[in-house]
């Protein structure tokens, strides 16, 4: 298996190279396109020797565009708070709530139990559409088209699914007979969960609520149907920023660099996490 | 008799709740599939609706009209095949490009495993925001792709604002973002898969075709079958790439379920038919996700059973 010719590896290595390039290429072009201005951009063909500009980042970050037309506002700051503000209380909520809940499905089985789980798993798979356009509505007559809980709570509905089934995996991975020894030595239900549990899972639940804030943040039509302009995270706010006039290319590609930072910051620290979370347990072992 | 056992250990009026813990505990959980359930009923409700939010006068129940109508509705027929197409080809040529990428990368070395975390990145990036960047590349007056294209002779290529090549182009951003997501679920099961029959093929001289095709690919089914379901369950649903990238245009070039339920609610506030669609973009998704958790359940107790 290991005779390798040379035609081979000379073929693998071209393959991996197309690949590479194939996938990273985008993000590095994009990267560059941030540093320069409009000029540098449409000049032809296309150079990737440039004098570097910080003017993108600075209009963004300043929130003022001075054009010759005059100044113009660019909230995408506030779209950027929004996405943190957004992902991090989402996940933080669904932390909460969901792996004292994975905990009692993995180690009660109550009547109902699998009903719930798996009312939540098929949905995970649903059309989010589906559920959020009667939302709108919903959201109107319970007067939460406007607000962060109305967004955090519909959040939810991404990041609470997700933690269940990861954590509640790993809960099942942890024999119960630990427990059982801890409890019969006195302590109380709460004191296992927090001393035995918790500690044992604690790579499942830091996978899924890495996950979790991915797809939170990631998240783009929950935002678009039912967020109001002043609480639109980055995703949708850069997407009007695009059919907004006097917005230079430039700017658009800083705001995609800014806006993809933290998912891939936290990617590349956290990968191992990542890739257990994302295969869902399904290949653990 | 409750007082002395409340003198004795204050615990005790936590222990009488101890059925009810489960309960309690899993309520959380519970709220959220009211939350989602709710609006899905209501909106199996509207899908039986004349329901249009222009004329709110006019709305009761037509029963299966919304239904019937698309039999004859060309734009049904049209959204339907689009989103078929859509999903097929992405998920076959994502398959084929994730299972090449994984076996370039089997063999765990420093340069492998590097490039493997590489490829992680698009699939970190908001798909959103990919069409974003792809948008920018295929711009047609500055767009390296755009450029690129001029200069093997496809002059004035324009990509997305095409109608001949708009599911080009977002089958291309699909594919960039969700390759890398099969690329992983079957490096992991190409990994995890023993070595003993691989050692004695290699023993026996086996030819290396012949290892792939009765050795890997049939032990590598499962794995296959789960990123295959799972990718075909999101691309038939695909909405942020294509929304972001056209908004189901150029015409209704593509108008897949979810982008077109969005624009009959929104723009012909068109409820009752958008509604409908979605109960049937629900449907089909609820046939392949029953398939879905039912093989991806039995993976996970045999790798379970395995550890």
């Amino acid at each position: 298996m290991e005779t390798t010719s040379t035609l081979e590896k000379t073929l693998r290595l071209i393959a991996l190279t197309l690949v590479v390039i194939f996938f990273m290429f985008p993000i590095f072009w994009i990267f560059l396109m941030s540093f320069q201005t409009n000029e540098t951009i449409l000049a032809i063909p296309p150079s990737v020797i440039f004098t570097p500009t910080l003017s993108n980042y600075a209009a963004l970050i300043t929130g003022k565009l001075t054009t010759a037309a005059g100044t113009l506002d660019i909230a995408f700051m506030r779209n950027l708070g929004n996405s943190i503000f957004l992902s991090v209380t989402s996940v933080a909520l669904a932390l909460v709530l969901g792996v004292p809940a994975a905990y009692a499905f993995a180690r009660h089985k109550f009547k109902g139990s699998e009903d719930i789980a798996f009312t939540l798993l098929s949905f995970r798979f649903a059309p989010p559409l589906l559920v959020l356009l009667p939302l709108t509505q919903y959201f109107q007559w319970l007067g939460l088209s406007d607000t962060y809980f109305g967004l955090i709570w519909v959040y939810q509905l991404i990041c609470l699914p997700l933690i269940l089934w990861i954590v509640r995996g790993y809960f099942e991975d942890i024999s119960a007979d630990v427990e059982y020894a801890y409890r019969i030595a006195g302590h109380s239900w709460f004191a296992t969960f927090r001393k035995i549990a918790l500690p044992l899972a604690g790579p499942g639940i830091a996978a899924a609520g890495l996950l979790a804030f991915i797809f939170a943040w990631n998240n783009f039509v929950f935002a678009l149907v039912l967020a109001s302009a002043d609480k639109q995270p980055v995703t949708v706010g850069a997407l009007a920023f695009v059919t907004s006039s006097g917005i230079q290319y430039g700017q658009i590609a800083s705001a995609i660099v800014l806006s993809v930072t933290p998912t891939l910051a936290l990617a590349l620290y956290a990968q191992r996490y990542l890739v257990e979370g994302l295969s869902l347990g399904a290949v653990k072992g | 008799m409750a007082s002395t056992a409340t003198l004795r250990k204050p615990a005790s009026g936590f222990r009488i709740s101890r059925r009810m813990l489960p309960y309690v505990l899993s309520l959380p959980a519970l709220l959220v599939c009211i939350g989602i359930l709710i609006p899905f009923f209501t909106a199996v409700i509207y899908s039986f609706q004349r329901y249009r939010l222009s004329q709110p006068w006019a709305r009761q129940f037509n029963w299966g009209e919304n239904y019937l109508n698309f039999f004859t509705d060309p734009a049904f027929w049209n959204t339907l095949k689009v989103s078929l197409l859509y999903a097929g080809i992405t998920v076959t040529l994502e398959l084929l490009l994730g299972l090449g990428i994984a076996l370039l990368l089997q063999r765990r070395s420093t340069v492998n495993n590097f490039i493997s975390i590489m490829l992680l990145l698009p699939l970190m990036i908001a798909p959103a925001l990919a069409a974003l960047m792809w948008k920018l590349m295929t711009n047609p007056s500055f767009g390296i792709l755009s450029y690129l294209a001029s200069l093997i002779g496809l002059h004035d290529f324009r990509w997305a604002s095409s109608p001949s090549t708009a599911l080009l182009t977002v089958v291309l951003v699909d594919i960039w973002v969700y390759t890398p997501f099969i690329m992983i679920l079957l490096l992991a099961g190409l990994r995890s898969l023993p070595t003993q029959p691989f050692e004695a093929a290699a023993l026996d001289g086996v030819p290396r075709t012949f290892v792939f095709f009765r050795i890997t690919l049939p032990m590598l089914t499962p794995y296959i079958l789960t990123a295959t379901l799972f990718r075909l369950l999101d691309s038939i649903q695909q909405f942020d790439i294509i929304y972001a990238m056209t908004q189901g245009g150029p015409g209704n070039t593509l108008t897949v379920f979810q982008v077109e339920a969005y624009l009959n609610f929104f723009q012909s506030t068109n409820v009752g038919r958008s509604a409908a669609l979605m109960v049937i973009l629900w449907a089909i998704t609820y046939l392949l996700s029953n398939i879905f958790i039912k093989n991806w359940l039995r993976l996970r107790e045999r790798a379970r059973g395995e550890a």
